[in-house]
């Protein structure tokens, strides 16, 4: 398959300006004869289905929550970046197209990244308008705060809560809608099948997970903002619901998956305590911005922190990167807290975590200035642990967070399916090899918001649609096959409830495909996950009924996606022998321990197209060329 | 730590439901309250039984999806608590809890501990907004806010919509939820335009949710896992009052 990614012509910074000019439009008067499915009602899915409306299009809006509202962009805490440089620190477009794509070590676009950045600062001013309740200072105009991997202020936040504002913001534009009449949004709805017509997407198959009717939808174009996958690795900040299975599904009818290896390591978050936990909870990367990291210099000194002097205790972020400090990017802040508590020095229990300490922002600031900024943060550690994060550091060890990888998309955000597109975190497009913090409600938003609205336009004028209806024979043959794999997991009967086999693959990931990789780790794990499938298969015990609500028949069904998805991840890390931002090859490192790319051999994205069952994917290669940002070593020293 | 829960049972929506009983035990006290119930779920499977139903997601006390009665208070006897920041040393080892769900007539259950409370959502389709499209609005700093407004604002839109406040009010109000959305927009500049007709149309579609009325019981502030206070309630009966003599 020949990759085209669509990417206009032009200088960089008018690149996207004269695709709005050449791309059609549709007729006000005829948007009301199409309709478009956007299942997933996040950031990138609540603004999209909602601009879409409100430009005249018929909406179906799908969520397999209760409401648009639960979705999981709703749990992101410390902000949103937009180059306003309101804080006249030297902030612009270009500046932050560059830390971007810097920031994710060379493997993205340049001319999405530069679009994403161009188009970031009409976020603030659209969630403004909309009451999102941003922090402010004393003069009523908007703060802001710094995150990792930049050294300007650009990161705008209401409190530790600016997820929740802004999913809010977006989850009300919706609303309007939905009560308007414009956008029709059903609950409860797990998207089990995409369906393809004549070479189209055009519409999904589901099952409604409160009556357990498999029901069939059907549209000119479908929109997946389903987010990411990294669950697969069961342990993870994610919610507990969030899955890859419409992903999965648009992959195995030909969608191509890209770069499914580039996982994201968030470094601060509350370290593992026992084998009940159901997840990980993540404290914001903004507390970097007043926290200092550190270990004590000798291994196994079992003194209170406090009791620690200040000479004996190693500031080791602050120690290998004087320039950006306890403010490295995540890959580089989780791989440096592994290869301290690897070396022995990690502190606690179970010596896997190291402090974060404010000591110095309460001595320096007072303990009300701390509170004002980071309460619920600081509220939310207490109760997880039970410590006063007042009194005493954080303990904090990396876990896994957000997937950079995703459905291939073209510069229109479409997938190699015609009339697929996907947005937000499910598609590849933005971050590289590893995310920049408060990139990701950026990345949510400007998709739907401000890119999808004009691309889509372009699509449906540009295409000549049959009518279809939901007895055409491809919608009748995924339907039964949906129903029929539903019969299937409820058949299996085996021993072990489907979370234990999911823990187990977790295990098995994180252990061989986490945050060190080797070709013998990865070649172990690409054993062991096919055994765990078979183990599944054989062996899972899903107890209930197809016609009602069902939690282990809906977990089931994700962990079967699960376990086909981790194969590919670990693949794709097998393949790619280099060390790029999250991805980290123990091989392929510098002297000093840093990240060595081969931008000879690797400097592509890498999008795998299905084959079939128990066959091996086929690679994809779309070249990445750098015109206006050299490649260089990533250098925060 | 051991437990004994009494856990109410209820298949769908038309069933009548009843107590159940079960026993839990080698619980870490450092398990989180749902994740006592997974451990609980566990062993159901492994008897064959079906598994208690219940909403969840974030399981960090942000998304609303979690929410029941605990020992007969809404998110368990902790201030600022949402179910899933319930932690099991908050109990006594051997304690027997009780676990319901929501109860309020404008939240059905529709499976175990699982409602429904989409009334919620139509609530906010009804005038939870500010009718704004996308693009074509000014620069983000282009109208200053003072920061108190912008702070008493946040305090408001912390609401997570969980309805607690509904299932811990004698007469299931949902004043607080109601007032929480039109305190936050009342407080700022971009929700002036449609300040009245905003609060006519949410209070309009919340009476025929068939909600009842708030006589200051404050057990909604009680038990609200963001603290949301009622004085935005005191401030919802003066926008509406405005809003119908003006």
């Amino acid at each position: 398959m020949t990759l085209d990614s669509k990417i206009p012509d032009g200088p960089i910074e008018k690149k996207w300006s004269n695709h709005r000019f050449n791309m059609k439009l549709v007729n006000p008067s005829n948007r009301r004869k199409y309709s478009i499915i956007v299942v997933g009602t996040g950031l990138a899915g609540a603004s999209a289905a909602a601009s879409l409306a409100e430009l005249g299009y018929n909406v179906i809006s799908l969520c397999y929550h209760e409401s648009p509202r639960r979705a999981h962009s709703i749990a992101a805490q410390g902000g949103i970046n937009a180059p306003k440089n309101y804080a006249n620190d030297g902030d612009s477009i270009y500046r932050l197209f560059y830390d971007t794509l810097k920031g994710g070590d060379y493997r993205a676009r340049e001319a999405n990244v530069y679009r994403l950045a161009e188009v970031s600062g009409s976020i603030i001013d659209q969630c403004v308008a909309q009451g999102v309740p941003f922090a402010r200072d004393y003069a009523g105009y908007l703060d802001m705060r710094s995150f990792g991997g930049a050294q300007v202020s650009r990161t705008f936040y209401s409190r530790g809560q600016t997820g929740q504002q802004l999913l809010l913001g977006a989850y009300s534009a919706l609303s309007r809608q939905i009560g308007a009449g414009t956008v029709k949004f059903f609950d409860r709805r797990e998207m089990m099948e995409l369906v393809v017509v004549d070479g189209m997407a055009r519409g999904i198959i589901c099952r409604n997970l409160r009556t357990g009717v498999i029901e069939s939808y059907v549209a000119d174009a479908v929109v997946l903002a389903t987010g990411g996958y990294a669950n697969t690795f069961y342990l993870s900040t994610m919610a507990k619901a969030s899955n890859a299975t419409a992903i999965w599904r648009a992959y195995k009818k030909g969608a191509l998956f890209a770069n499914p290896c580039f996982t994201q390591i968030h470094p601060t978050c509350i370290p593992v305590s026992g084998d009940y936990q159901s997840k990980l909870t993540l404290m914001s990367e903004s507390l970097r911005n007043d926290g200092r990291i550190w270990v004590p210099k000798k291994s196994g000194d079992s003194r209170a922190p406090s009791q620690i002097p200040e000479n004996e205790r190693d500031y080791y972020l602050e120690r290998l990167y004087p320039s950006f400090g306890n403010l490295v990017p995540r890959d580089v802040a989780s791989r440096r807290a592994k290869e301290i508590c690897d070396k022995g020095l990690g502190i606690g229990k179970t010596k896997m975590a190291v402090y974060l300490d404010f000591a110095d922002a309460i001595k320096r600031n007072g303990k009300h200035w701390i509170e004002e900024k980071y309460g619920n943060l600081f509220d939310m550690y207490h109760e997880i642990t039970a410590e006063d994060p007042y009194a005493d550091p954080m303990r904090i060890y990396p876990a896994v967070h957000y997937m950079m990888g995703g459905l291939w998309v073209d510069y229109n955000l479409m997938s190699t399916i015609p009339g697929l597109f996907v947005i937000g975190e499910a598609n590849f497009s933005d971050h590289g090899a590893n995310r920049l913090g408060a990139s990701a409600l950026m990345q949510g938003l400007a998709d739907g918001y401000f890119i999808l609205p004009y691309t889509m336009s372009d699509y449906l004028a540009k295409t000549k649609f049959s009518s279809l209806a939901i007895n055409h024979s491809e919608f009748e043959k995924a339907n039964k096959s949906v129903a029929e794999r539903v019969e299937k997991l409820l058949a299996i009967n085996g021993k072990q409830p489907v979370n234990e086999i999911h823990k187990k693959l977790g295990k098995v990931m994180w252990d061989f495909v986490g945050m060190g990789r080797n070709e013998k780790g990865l070649k172990k794990a690409l054993k062991l996950i096919p055994e765990i499938r078979e183990e599944f298969w054989n062996d899972a015990k899903v107890v209930g009924d197809s016609d009602n609500i069902s939690i282990e028949l809906e977990k089931a069904g994700r962990i079967a996606d699960f376990l086909e998805l981790a194969e590919l991840l670990a693949f794709d890390a097998l393949h790619r022998k280099e060390s790029c931002g999250g991805h980290f090859r123990e091989e392929c490192q510098t002297p000093e321990g840093e990240a060595l790319r081969n931008d000879k051999k690797f400097a592509y994205a890498a999008a795998w197209e299905f084959t079939g069952d128990g066959k091996k994917p086929k690679l994809n290669k779309e070249p990445l060329t750098f015109e206006y940002v050299k490649p260089s070593e990533r250098s925060y020293k | 730590m051991n437990f004994t829960l009494k856990i109410w049972r209820q298949k769908n929506q038309n069933d009548t439901g009843k107590f159940e009983t079960y026993e839990v035990r080698s619980i870490s006290p450092d398990a989180s309250f749902l994740e006592m119930l997974d451990v609980l779920n566990n062993q159901l499977v492994m008897e064959d039984r079906e598994p208690v139903a219940f909403d969840h997601d974030c399981r960090e006390g942000i998304c609303g999806s979690c929410g029941m009665m605990i020992n007969g208070r809404a998110h368990g006897k902790g201030r600022k608590q949402a179910t899933c920041d319930v932690r099991m040393r908050s109990f006594t080892d051997g304690q027997t809890i009780t676990v319901e769900p929501w109860r309020a007539n404008p939240f059905p259950v529709i499976k175990d501990l699982i409602v429904d409370r989409t009334a919620f959502d139509r609530i906010m389709q009804a005038g939870g907004f500010i009718s704004v499209r996308t693009g074509g609005v000014p620069d983000a700093n282009s109208t200053p806010v003072r920061k108190e407004n912008a702070e008493e604002a946040m305090d408001a839109a912390a609401c997570i919509g969980c309805g607690a406040c509904v299932a811990a009010c004698p007469n299931s109000s949902a004043m607080l939820f109601v007032a929480a959305k039109v305190s936050q927009f009342a407080l700022l500049p971009q929700g002036q335009p449609e300040r009245k007709e905003r609060v006519q149309k949410m209070v309009a579609q919340m009476d025929k949710e068939g909600f009842g009325n708030c006589s200051n019981n404050y057990a909604c502030e009680a038990e609200c896992p963001k603290g949301i206070s009622v004085t935005h309630i005191a401030r919802l009966n003066r926008e509406f009052l405005l809003a119908k003599l003006t």
